[in-house]
């Protein structure tokens, strides 16, 4: 049978941002997979170090759109650490919060998404209409719907009142009902079934092998997760289990994600029916020390990593965020081989990808095929050159 | 004179081309509008379809370079040419078919796997890859679907003793409680019938997240009305097919009340298709031809040999 290469993306319906998956078919049958990424890059962590510390804050959260306060908090408490800021805990009760409604919300979108890949439209309505209620917790909550923005250094910037506990307690009992509804679903229906089992297999060593983090890594039996294994803000006096399916594939990971969906509404009721007094924020020191620092954080889709590098100055001098979507990216290319092309949408959807948060540039000589990764150096001799040419000389900065 | 104004109004209003729009476009926003409700979602008002058709035949058809045949602009015609000859040998509001002979339930199958065939010759002239892969899929497909679907019309047929659909719909007139005789060979046909239609859980050959548009990945403007449109009225010429092979079609009624009936009936058919389509979701085309070869056509056949043992002891 002919080979055929179909390529799905930068532009593909099955795609919500732009990336490339170039698919090499045997009749229906994936061979092989060429992943490239870098249409989406921002350069947002050049651009954070032409900001003073808060500005830079809302530049982070904006890497993306569903776990902002995920690099959010991530890149404020690398700055608090240099700082040698001690949160009062009603602050971080209320991180929590916004984290845990955050998840909530990222994994009921992700159930709707990876519906929608597999023809399941009905469930995809169903489980973005029952985000709206966490959607509008997190606005009575933050006053945003999409970016918080609750951070400050130091702090939080709102404090939340009786009511607004007594409204999101009420809408976590509904989010509650409606998951159980979506667990007996995944259970009973067949063509679901017959769509997730058995497909994008990713082995507990491979998974391991390629750095996978998150619900991927969850879902192939390895009891990883950061809330857990290096606690931060209230987790440590928190009570929950770490989520694990020993299914490795993509009924696992749909496994995972509704059943920590349940563990967040249960550190949800706990945090919120015993929230600790006293204030919400102390004060941002006037001039942040040199030093730095590295933060791990569970975001919805995995482990985050920030790092940032002060010296002294007004704004931090370096911004390095991994997101955990590149972690996972390595095991797509693995779990695409082998299945069928029918698959792959929801193979490459079952990770979770972002590929704004993700993406790096990469310089590719069409002729040769080689890519290489433009270092800061080159893209800034490139830079120079081009101001050149526009008569500005910028070479003796 | 007289008689070929009356023919030219047979052809090009009812039953033929205006009547066969107008009902597709209705059977198209009931569709939407019940798929959406099932979805909690609002749906769109009753124009919508003919909006989307009036505006893309308004706009530019574009021809990729690659495509070097003529078909690529003569296919939405054919089908919808195949299909509106099909109503003319389908009782509608009264028993008699326009053309009725002994033999049109076979000739109406057949006619009906020419739309199909135009699909899979519009993927396979679009030159693209994903419609060459929608196109290998429709192929594939239909080699499973078809079986039980023709499989399951012969059962009525063999009970009424006939193979013309006037003469079927007549026998069950006369004898309703057959119908019940039936029901499983109805509901592989229905089931067979999302296969035909393309929708879900079989609507593989366009699967939007795999392979785009699937075969109408290069169609735009005219073209593309025209290929919707002749699937909408595949649609319809389905259900009355149906609803005249297994329910009896309008229960010895003409007139108005007999077109009432119809229209009920032809839109209960499409309620549970809407239904299958909210309630699933999409398999993959191995599994869908497991279960066609595994499951339909054994049910089908099974219905055959009830149909045959009734017709023996009761006929």
């Amino acid at each position: 049978m002919p080979k055929v290469i179909v390529p799905l993306g930068p532009q593909h319906p099955a795609l919500k941002e732009p990336g490339n998956f170039t698919l090499m078919l045997e009749g229906e049958e994936i061979v092989d997979a060429a992943l490239r990424l870098g249409y989406n890059h921002r350069g947002i962590e050049k651009a954070a170090e032409s900001r003073n510390f808060i500005q830079a804050m809302y530049l982070i959260e904006r890497v993306c759109g569903i776990c902002s306060h995920a690099h959010a908090t991530c890149y404020v408490t690398n700055v608090e650490n240099i700082c040698g800021l001690e949160l009062p805990r009603r602050a971080q009760a209320i991180r929590v919060i916004t984290g845990e409604l955050e998840r909530i919300h990222s994994h009921l979108l992700w159930l709707g998404v990876a519906a929608h890949e597999i023809g399941f439209d009905t469930l995809f309505m169903y489980s973005w209409r029952d985000r709206e209620y966490i959607m509008d917790a997190l606005e009575t909550l933050s006053g945003n719907r999409v970016h918080y923005s609750i951070n400050t250094i130091g702090g939080v910037r709102r404090d939340i009142g009786k009511e607004q506990i007594e409204d999101i307690l009420k809408k976590l009992d509904l989010v509650e009902s409606r998951t159980n509804y979506y667990i007996k679903l995944a259970t009973q229906e067949p063509t679901l079934h017959a769509r997730t089992m058995g497909v994008g297999k990713l082995p507990k060593e491979e998974a391991l092998k390629r750095d996978a983090c998150g619900p991927l890594l969850r879902a192939s039996g390895v009891a990883r997760d950061v809330r857990k294994d290096d606690p931060y803000l209230l987790y440590g006096e928190l009570d929950f289990k770490v989520i694990t399916s020993d299914a490795c594939d993509v009924f696992g990971r749909v496994y995972v994600r509704v059943f920590e969906i349940l563990e967040s509404v249960k550190i949800l009721r706990q945090v919120l029916n015993n929230m600790p007094q006293g204030p919400v924020s102390v004060k941002m020191p006037p001039k942040v020390p040199a030093g730095e620092s590295v933060t791990r954080y569970e975001a919805p889709r995995g482990e985050d990593i920030h790092y940032v590098k002060t010296d002294g100055g007004v704004n931090p001098s370096r911004v390095k965020l991994r997101a955990p979507t590149l972690a996972n990216f390595e095991s797509v290319a693995y779990m695409l081989k082998g299945d069928q092309l029918a698959d792959a949408p929801l193979i490459i959807a079952a990770i979770d990808p972002c590929f704004s948060c993700t993406d790096r540039m990469a310089v590719v000589d069409k002729l040769s095929g080689q890519s290489q990764i433009e270092t800061f150096k080159d893209l800034r001799l490139k830079s120079i050159e081009h101001y050149k040419r526009k008569g500005i000389d910028f070479s003796k900065l | 004179m007289k008689i070929i104004l009356c023919q030219l109004f047979d052809i090009l209003i009812y039953p033929g081309l205006l009547f066969l729009f107008a009902a597709g476009l209705t059977a198209d926003w009931v569709d939407r509008k019940l798929y959406a409700r099932m979805q909690n979602r609002q749906g769109p008002r009753w124009f919508q379809p003919l909006a989307d058709f009036v505006k893309l035949v308004s706009k530019e058809t574009i021809t990729p370079k690659a495509v070097d045949s003529p078909l690529f602009k003569v296919l939405p015609y054919i089908a919808i040419a195949a299909v509106a000859s099909c109503i003319m040998m389908i009782p509608l509001q009264n028993m008699d078919a326009l053309l009725s002979f002994q033999g049109d339930l076979i000739v109406i199958a057949y006619m009906l796997t020419i739309p199909t065939m135009c699909l899979f010759l519009i993927g396979w002239y679009s030159s693209s890859p994903y419609a060459a892969v929608g196109s290998m899929r429709v192929l594939t497909q239909f080699f499973a679907y078809e079986v039980p679907l023709l499989l399951a019309l012969l059962g009525p047929a063999v009970i009424a003793g006939s193979w013309s659909v006037g003469d079927i719909a007549f026998y069950y007139n006369a004898k309703p409680v057959m119908t019940a005789v039936n029901i499983a060979g109805l509901l592989v046909a229905l089931i067979a019938l999302q296969g035909k239609l393309e929708r879900v859980p079989f609507d593989i050959p366009h699967a939007e997240t795999e392979i785009v548009g699937g075969v109408f990945t290069e169609y735009s403007g005219k073209l593309y009305a025209f290929i919707k449109l002749a699937m909408s009225m595949e649609m319809i010429v389905v259900a009355a097919l149906f609803s005249a092979v297994f329910l009896g079609g309008s229960l010895g009624l003409s007139g108005v009340l007999g077109f009432l009936v119809f229209i009920g009936k032809l839109f209960a058919i499409i309620f549970i298709s809407a239904l299958i389509r909210s309630l699933m979701a999409r398999v993959r085309i191995e599994q869908m031809i497991n279960f066609c070869w595994r499951v339909l056509t054994p049910a089908a056949m099974a219905q055959l040999i009830i149909s045959i043992i009734v017709r023996a002891v009761y006929g």
